[in-house]
């Protein structure tokens, strides 16, 4: 393997990592303030108690979140030099807002996680989770414009190989800095929902303690409403997605959906296997003229095709799997949650049967599976570009040694962190019935 | 003040703010491992996570804020610092994330393991070790430039005595300026057993610190002679500023009189010999590529940072302020009579 796979790879590892924990991060303080504020609201211990549980879980995802975030920052400059000496010029300014972001919201955390019985109105404490949700909320925001600026670069022009005329406000709020952005917070809600639903539903398939029946129930109900709300946001992201892929780089729809000659009326196709050479697509379902209806609401929309595309800048076909697949776990777990949500108006013990609950348990893995193949799509959808038109992937690579030794020991920690952080977190709650805690934030004593 | 000043002053004064914070925290996790390895794991335990739970995270956040910083106002500093660093530099976060981690696995987690607390203790040390490389580089020297790129000398920098003795320098600055903090913070909390083993650890390190500070100095001579030359001939009294701190700090420590103003001499020790090295070693970032006249990023850039910094700063100082004002300067959190 030469340097610029193995950069390559090593980029995506810890990505691919970060972005569980970074997700969580998006989702869980929303999922906490939520909690919280019924538990206040109706004085319901219960909430109470979820909402300390939720917190204690967040800890330890954040340690885990912030020192991935740590290698990820600094693994751009050590393994991509010319594009940070090149691309910094540009979006020094969001990387630079997002670590404000980022301490605004650490520092928030921290007083949160430390406050609980501080203060006498127990909305101020409450309150702490504002300023922790715009801090990860914009930090999630600003991370994404420095991504989208890399899809879709703008606000400079290039003299002689060097950026000249800079505005760094236009390539901060590039062309697809607002659908990307709407898509991941929508989605970072949606995960986070699913899976603590499918926790609550594994608990209850498990019914250890049977004392603790009501309180999942409770946490079910919740996320399950929540994870509805966002997927319905999510699917409306996904659109403008398209529609925006349509506009700005049709060679990702293209490859995305195996699409090669440019035509009115293009079919969508789903699943199937391609033959590379032959460009024949077997075993697929296709909806005809439904690409084009995505791509502009019109069946008469001419989609550009793959073949219209230089060959040495078309993305690799593969991710039409992640695309399928991507597209498949979420409606999934949208389905899930409207049938739920049905069930528990029309007839409620359907809405916790053991079928349903089995659904419900799968849909968290899944939409995090998601997130990790909307990824793959998204940045392999740009190879062999780094910065989209202007630097390719192999000119931005590093030349120092010992790249092969660091992709290994960056491996093997991620396989370490991972199970240790799964370790910790099953033990956490494994032997301890919620209904303790209940009980006794219901008499308001403290840990 | 043009922006490149500006830039890199900003930059400065958050390293140092992360050499004062990251030290306490690096040091105070091998003064947990050290309590639990010689069974005064009771002493010294709760004084010391009482501080460091709330506070770790936004110490991380210092060192973010100076590496995301620095590209951005110096984006040269991306191509050789990135391109020479790789093996160090990884070494370093490898360190960071298996103390951070475990940190937390140990600390939120169920249950205590001896070898957690020995990871989060010992990588404590390694990590100031692994960084000070970025210091010592920047020095020149290590690196040289080819037509593949730029390199980085391994030969010349293991073998050098200035990068052992900043090596050196920066572990016992660690112990030194932790040890130093946490006396003042167990004496708050009225917790006489650990101030009086952290106070020995203090004095028992003021010497080797003092010893190493000019070995260090030496060495630079051999190294880099006019960067020596430049810091004793025109900044020669902001050092002896820093030792006739160090000596009123050891004196009030020694005494036990007023310790939270012998801190204060402590944190004026290291901002005075932080800031005096700096200012010695301007324009060049890493000698002699990188000067700050030259690499600073394009001046609309520049103005959009300090205007975003400026307004950061708006945001940070109170929260920062309330932090502090919850768990520093709270005494009856301090004590532990407070959740």
């Amino acid at each position: 393997m030469d340097g610029i796979v193995m950069s390559r790879l090593l980029t995506a590892m810890t990505l691919g990592f970060h972005i569980i924990f970074a997700t969580i991060g998006v989702g869980m303080p929303l999922m906490i303030m939520i909690a919280e504020g019924l538990g206040i609201k109706y004085n319901d211990a219960k909430y109470t108690a979820m909402a300390r549980r939720f917190a204690k879980t967040f800890t330890i995802t954040v340690a885990v979140g912030v020192v991935t975030g740590t290698i990820i920052g600094l693994q751009l400059s050590l393994l991509w030099p010319s594009f940070m000496q090149l691309g910094g010029q540009v979006i020094a300014l969001p990387l630079f807002m997002e670590t404000f972001a980022f301490f605004f919201e650490a520092i928030f955390l921290s007083i949160y996680l430390y406050t609980w019985d501080r203060f006498k109105n127990k909305w101020t404490h409450w309150a702490l989770n504002i300023p922790i949700i715009i801090g990860s909320t914009m930090s999630a925001l600003f991370i994404t414009s420095v991504n989208s600026f890399m899809n879709t670069p703008e606000g400079f022009k290039v003299k002689n190989g060097v950026l000249v005329d800079i505005d760094p406000i236009q390539a901060m709020l590039n062309a697809s800095f607002f659908v990307r952005s709407f898509h991941v917070v929508t989605t970072g809600g949606m995960t986070i929902a699913f899976c603590i639903a499918s926790v609550a539903a594994v608990k209850l398939l498990r019914n250890k303690f049977p004392e603790d029946k009501g309180y999942h129930q409770q946490a079910l109900k919740m996320a399950m409403i929540v994870g509805l709300v966002f997927s319905l946001l999510t699917i409306l992201a996904g659109d403008l997605s398209a529609k925006f892929l349509h506009n700005a780089q049709p060679e990702k729809l293209a490859a995305m959906e195996w699409h090669f000659e440019s035509e009115s009326k293009a079919d969508l196709v789903l699943f199937g296997v391609l033959d590379e050479k032959t460009q024949e697509v077997k075993g697929a379902i296709k909806i005809p003229g439904m690409l084009s209806f995505l791509a502009d609401n019109s069946f008469d929309t001419k989609v550009k095709g793959l073949n219209e595309i230089p060959k040495d800048e078309q993305p690799p076909l593969i991710i039409h799997y992640f695309f399928d697949l991507m597209v498949f776990f979420g409606m999934f777990s949208f389905a899930v949650s409207v049938l739920y949500v049905i069930m528990h108006k029309v007839k409620r013990q359907v809405s916790t049967s053991s079928l349903m609950l089995y659904a419900i348990a799968l849909c968290g893995p899944l939409c995090m599976l998601a997130i990790e193949f909307g990824w793959f799509l998204a940045e392999m959808g740009r190879q062999p570009w780094l910065l989209r038109g202007y630097l390719k992937v192999a000119e931005g690579a590093t030349h120092a040694d010992g790249v092969s030794l660091v992709l290994v020991a960056f491996g093997v920690l991620y396989l370490i962190l991972g199970f240790s952080c799964c370790y910790v977190l099953i033990r956490m709650y494994k032997d301890k019935p919620a209904q303790l805690d209940v009980e006794q934030y219901a008499k308001g004593g403290t840990e | 003040m043009d922006y490149q000043h500006i830039g890199i002053l900003v930059l400065w004064t958050f390293l140092f703010g992360y050499l004062i914070l990251g030290a306490i925290d690096f040091g105070a996790g091998f003064f947990i491992l050290y309590a639990k390895v010689t069974g005064q794991e009771n002493e010294l335990r709760d004084v010391i996570s009482r501080y460091l739970n709330p506070v770790w995270e936004v110490t991380n956040v210092f060192l973010v804020f100076f590496f995301v910083g620095i590209v951005g106002f110096f984006p040269d500093t991306a191509y050789y610092f990135g391109s020479t660093l790789l093996l160090p530099v990884s070494v370093a976060l490898l360190l960071l994330t298996i103390r951070g981690s475990f940190y937390a696995f140990e600390t939120y987690g169920k249950d205590s393991k001896l070898a957690w607390v020995a990871l989060y203790g010992i990588s404590g040390l390694l990590i100031p070790a692994a960084f000070s490389t970025v210091l010592t580089i920047s020095e020149g020297g290590f690196i040289t430039k080819t037509a593949k790129g730029v390199e980085l000398k391994w030969f010349e920098l293991l073998m050098s005595p200035f990068a052992w003795s900043v090596v050196f320098l920066c572990i016992i600055s660690v112990l030194y300026i932790s040890s130093a903090f946490l006396t003042v913070y167990a004496h708050k909390a009225k917790d006489f057993a650990a101030y009086k083993i952290i106070r020995t650890w203090f004095l028992i390190w003021a010497l080797p610190m003092l010893i190493i500070c000019q070995f260090t100095f030496l060495s630079l001579r051999q190294h880099n002679q006019s960067h020596f030359e430049v810091a004793t001939g025109q900044y020669w009294w902001i050092f002896g500023l820093s030792i006739v701190f160090f000596l009123i700090a050891f004196a009030l420590y020694y005494f036990e009189k007023h310790i939270e103003i012998a801190l204060i001499m402590v944190i004026l020790q290291f901002a005075s010999a932080f800031y005096g090295y700096g200012l010695s070693k301007l324009p060049y970032i890493l000698y002699p590529y990188v000067n700050i006249d030259k690499a600073v990023v394009n001046d609309t850039m520049a103005f959009a940072l300090v205007v975003v910094f400026i307004l950061g700063l708006l945001l940070l100082l109170p929260s920062l302020y309330l932090l502090l004002r919850l768990f520093v300067f709270d005494k009856e959190y301090v004590k532990g009579k407070k959740k």
